[in-house]
């Protein structure tokens, strides 16, 4: 990258920066040894078990490993409109 | 009472070997009984790294299976008396070994060595259990690349697993110049993603290859870089508290008169 256009903030980020990113991101399916398609997979049943409680914003939702020295927490963030009365029928 | 310290780190072509090698040196050079495993069996390379390859008459596995005594197999270094070598095999392979075999060789050698420094293979199979069997500290080495990095977290994860205590890192290769344009990860970086201590900085040197051409370790000549960091991590190793920087190269005579005023 130029360091033109670094000074005036276009471009990636520095590869050091994509870097780190790339790795936390790897680190975190690796450590807790689940495959990305098995993430996907339990972020879908996840949210449709939160569906049939709530109309979800579909699109704002965000569901990620995170982690802070060596322990993981799983995070979820949905976007929700309001409780859906009908599923009281216990 | 010697301490077993292995070096390990996942990926090949880190530094492993070059770092059991000049540690080793530097140890002994500081008046410490050392000897320099090479678990590495079917792939030696210590030898070569150390300089000691014409001298080998038995090996490791030789020892194990009892057609040698440990002393008949130890190579003593002629450049610094302290310093011994106990070479791989390079005619069998990884399975020759028991990680129980390796934890009662190296209680033999606690007696007569206070250090004890195993090589080991690159990977996370056999041969990396047989050396991290009987280790009282681990040191991981890695350089700041993503694919050093991910297994060297991967390491860490096992040697925590294993019950060998939280491992030390050492970061190999660092390009100060990358470093500063953003294009490589910084110590910074690469310890905020492993979350394991520091024990040494090496910076990328020519002469590490130059040594290794002649068969000499860094750390007996000169005042190179990696051997300098080197022997800051040998020191760290004695419990000496050197603080953590990347040696650099002076920049002129004042730095160098700060330098020796600092050491005298």
């Amino acid at each position: 990258m130029s360091l033109l256009s670094r000074i005036l903030g276009r471009g990636e980020p520095p590869s050091g920066q994509i870097a780190k990113d790339r790795l936390q991101l790897v680190l975190v399916h690796d450590r807790i040894s689940m495959p990305p398609a098995q993430m996907a997979a339990m972020k879908d049943e996840l949210l449709s078990v939160v569906s049939r409680y709530f109309q979800v914003d579909s699109d704002g939702v965000e569901i990620t490993l995170t982690q802070s020295r060596r322990t993981n927490r799983l995070v979820a963030e949905v976007p929700v409109f309001g409780a859906l009365r009908r599923v009281v029928d216990s | 009472m010697g301490r077993v310290i292995t070096v390990t780190s996942g990926k090949g072509g880190v530094g492993k070997t070059t770092a059991t090698a000049n540690i080793a040196a530097a140890l002994a050079m500081a008046g410490r009984k050392v000897v320099a495993v090479d678990t590495d069996i079917g792939l030696r390379n210590l030898d070569v790294v150390l300089g000691l390859e014409n001298r080998i008459v038995y090996d490791v596995v030789d020892v194990l299976e009892g057609r040698c005594r440990p002393r008949q197999a130890l190579i003593r270094d002629k450049r610094m008396s302290e310093l011994f070598l106990l070479p791989a095999s390079q005619t069998r392979d990884k399975d020759a070994v028991q990680p129980e075999q390796m934890v009662t060789l190296c209680n033999d050698l606690r007696d007569q060595f206070d250090f004890i420094i195993l090589d080991s293979p690159a990977g996370i199979e056999r041969g990396f259990r047989v050396a991290l069997a009987p280790a009282d500290q681990v040191l991981i080495v890695t350089t700041p690349e993503v694919s050093a990095v991910r297994d060297a977290d991967r390491v860490i994860g096992l040697v925590e697993a294993a019950e060998k205590g939280p491992p030390q890192l050492i970061i190999n290769r660092l390009k100060r110049d990358m470093i500063r344009r953003g294009d490589m990860l910084s110590p910074d970086d690469v310890i905020e993603i492993l979350a394991v201590d520091l024990i040494g900085l090496v910076p990328e040197d020519e002469a590490v290859v130059v040594s290794t051409n002649r068969g000499q370790p860094l750390v007996l000549d000169g005042n190179h870089l990696a051997g300098r960091a080197f022997r800051d991590i040998a020191r760290r190793l004695q419990g000496e508290d050197v603080p953590l920087s990347e040696p650099r190269a002076s920049r002129g005579v004042l730095s160098r008169i700060v330098r020796f005023v600092r050491q005298a």
